[in-house]
């Protein structure tokens, strides 16, 4: 015999449940920086990613649960593809992209018993910094437009706190790296467990890290994860001048990760796309 | 979830969260089948006259690769025919397909060029489904089920087949894979041709090619072919002076795919024509060995 229970009282249960569920998470966060849109997620593992490559200017990041937002990237990723093999790569955007994940979530939240515990970032590099987009898509279906930075996930409003504090237009990639590792960093909890070392205690290293930019000079493709040396040498830099004013120099290049198929060619290659006849 | 979506197939978001077998053309081919290069071909009607339609389309001619150390080389030369006449004679048969291979086509230039499109972000889509490359055999034997899937189009004349050479990332050697027009794929040992002057081309390979050879070898080696192929074959366009318009050129190494700029390849050829001017036929093989 069911019992009756009113449509308010049935959403407010759907999103309490999502919203604790997300909440147990870790945060993440997506910032601008001169050179492109840097995106950093905690995240252990080398192989189940948080952030990937959606399409040639264009990335996913998630929080919550990883079968949710995993189902959720590869249909971003097929609709992109068609979209692109249809029309042209140009013709497919961010905004496009961020309204559909919209729909798709709006609608599994209101017609599905189970609503998606999940929030996700989708990000475009623009040819300028104006021209960049984040959009952050909530488990209901949300959509808001955040210029500059957002975090997402887990803890996101004090995390997004303590990125607003950090985060300035016109950052190089070490400061803006360095910008999202202090507001990942939960502040050293008052009482009994400041006695511990402050740089031991929940510091966040290279190995528990999942980093990818996109790059804005790049042609074609311009995802690139960072990993290995060269995100520690640059979480190095991003401590050691967490204040920086000397900005690192303009032109750096994410070194080419042995262990990952490469996303693109070398800036300045032709692309390689038919032009027609 | 999904079995809750079933009752509504109409709903598009739907199709794409479905869990399946990473490839753009599957998931095309239920989705959108029209948007597939052969499909529309299918119902083309059968009409007195809709042959020679068929047969003054553009198609693209001729396409030479060659294995060199530690990597391959693919050229094509640059003219379309239409029936007994050229119809373009900037036409590019030669593209890459991701980072470590190139494609090349010859045949309807049309249907070659959207096949081509298409297996570009077939490789791309599973790469970025699945955060890793195909192997190299793995994308030859999709290109030749692609390539069957266009067989019905073939059949009805508008028939394309590709040349696929990539650079093998585990034997650090390239390689090269031909099909026919019901797919394939045939693994290529050293050099090969495709096209309507692929006779003379691998004719002319034969005599040249020699293994081991660089990339510099290769490519100039790939030239003369090509030369060759438009000595005799009138539907294959020679190094164009006058226009400045030259055979594209592509190498993969282990460094990746490259295609050679225009400055680069007009020097090549500019090479072949001037040594042509002295020896017509071209380099001289030698007869007796040892």
């Amino acid at each position: 015999m069911p019992f009756y229970v009113s449509p308010e009282q049935a959403m407010r249960d759907k999103s309490e449940y999502a919203r604790s569920r997300i909440a147990r998470g870790r945060s993440c966060v997506a910032l601008q920086y001169t050179g492109g849109i840097l995106l950093v997620a905690p995240n252990p593992s080398r192989a189940l990613h948080k952030i990937s490559e959606l399409y040639d200017r264009i990335a996913f990041a998630a929080g919550g649960r990883y079968n949710e937002y995993e189902a959720l990237r590869k249909a971003g990723i097929t609709y992109a593809d068609v979209t692109g093999y249809q029309f042209d790569r140009r013709d497919v955007t961010a905004r496009a992209l961020a309204n559909w994940y919209a729909q798709t979530l709006g609608t599994i939240y209101t017609e599905s018993q189970k609503p998606y515990e999940v929030e996700i970032v989708v990000a475009e590099v623009g040819d300028t910094p104006a021209d960049d987009q984040i959009y952050r898509i909530t488990f209901d279906g949300s959509v808001s437009d955040e210029p500059g930075f957002v975090a997402f996930g887990g803890q996101a409003d004090q995390v997004a706190g303590r990125l607003k504090e950090k985060f300035s237009d016109g950052m190089s990639l070490a400061e803006a790296l360095g910008a999202a590792l202090e507001a990942l960093t939960p502040p050293p909890a008052t009482g009994t467990a400041a006695a511990t070392p402050a740089a031991t205690n929940g510091e966040l290293t290279a190995s528990g890290l999942e980093v990818a930019v996109l790059e804005r000079s790049r042609a074609h493709r311009t995802f690139r994860r960072l990993r290995g040396t060269r995100l520690e040498e640059l979480i190095t830099e991003a401590r050691g001048n967490a204040p920086a004013e000397e900005s690192a120099p303009a032109a750096e290049e994410p070194a080419a990760d042995s262990g990952e198929p490469p996303t693109g060619p070398a800036p300045g290659s032709s692309d390689g796309i038919p032009k027609g006849k | 979830m999904t079995a809750y979506f079933d009752g509504n197939k109409g709903w598009q978001p739907a199709v794409f969260l479905e869990p399946r077998i990473p490839s753009f053309t599957d998931f095309l081919a239920a989705y959108s089948p029209g948007l597939l290069p052969g499909e529309r071909g299918l119902s083309l009607p059968d009409v007195a006259g809709g042959s020679d339609v068929i047969r003054d389309l553009p198609h693209a001619t001729t396409l030479v690769a060659a294995a060199c150390d530690h990597g391959v080389v693919v050229a094509g030369d640059r003219r379309a025919t239409a029936g007994n006449m050229i119809s373009k004679r900037d036409v590019e048969k030669v593209f890459r397909s991701d980072e470590f291979s190139a494609i090349g086509m010859a045949g309807v230039a049309s249907i070659g060029l959207e096949f081509i499109r298409l297996f570009q972000v077939e490789l791309e889509h599973y790469e970025k489904m699945e955060g890793r490359s195909l192997s190299l055999e793995g994308k030859a034997n999709r290109l030749g089920a692609m390539v069957r899937g266009n067989l019905g189009a073939a059949m009805q004349g508008l028939a394309m087949i590709p040349l696929f050479a990539g650079y093998d990332e585990e034997k650090s050697v390239g390689r090269i894979f031909s099909y026919d027009v019901a797919g394939g794929p045939y693994e290529e040992h050293r050099f090969h041709s495709i096209g309507s002057g692929s006779v003379f081309a691998k004719s002319a390979l034969k005599k040249l090619y020699s293994d081991g050879m660089s990339a510099t070898d290769a490519t100039l080696a790939c030239v003369q072919a090509l030369y060759d192929a438009a000595d005799d074959d009138s539907a294959t366009g020679g190094p164009d002076l006058t226009r400045r318009i030259f055979p594209v050129i592509t190498i993969i190494t282990d460094e990746g795919f490259r295609r050679l700029t225009d400055a680069e390849s007009a020097e090549i050829a500019q090479h072949v024509v001037d040594e042509r001017m002295r020896l017509p036929d071209g380099p001289l093989a030698t007869l007796r060995n040892g």
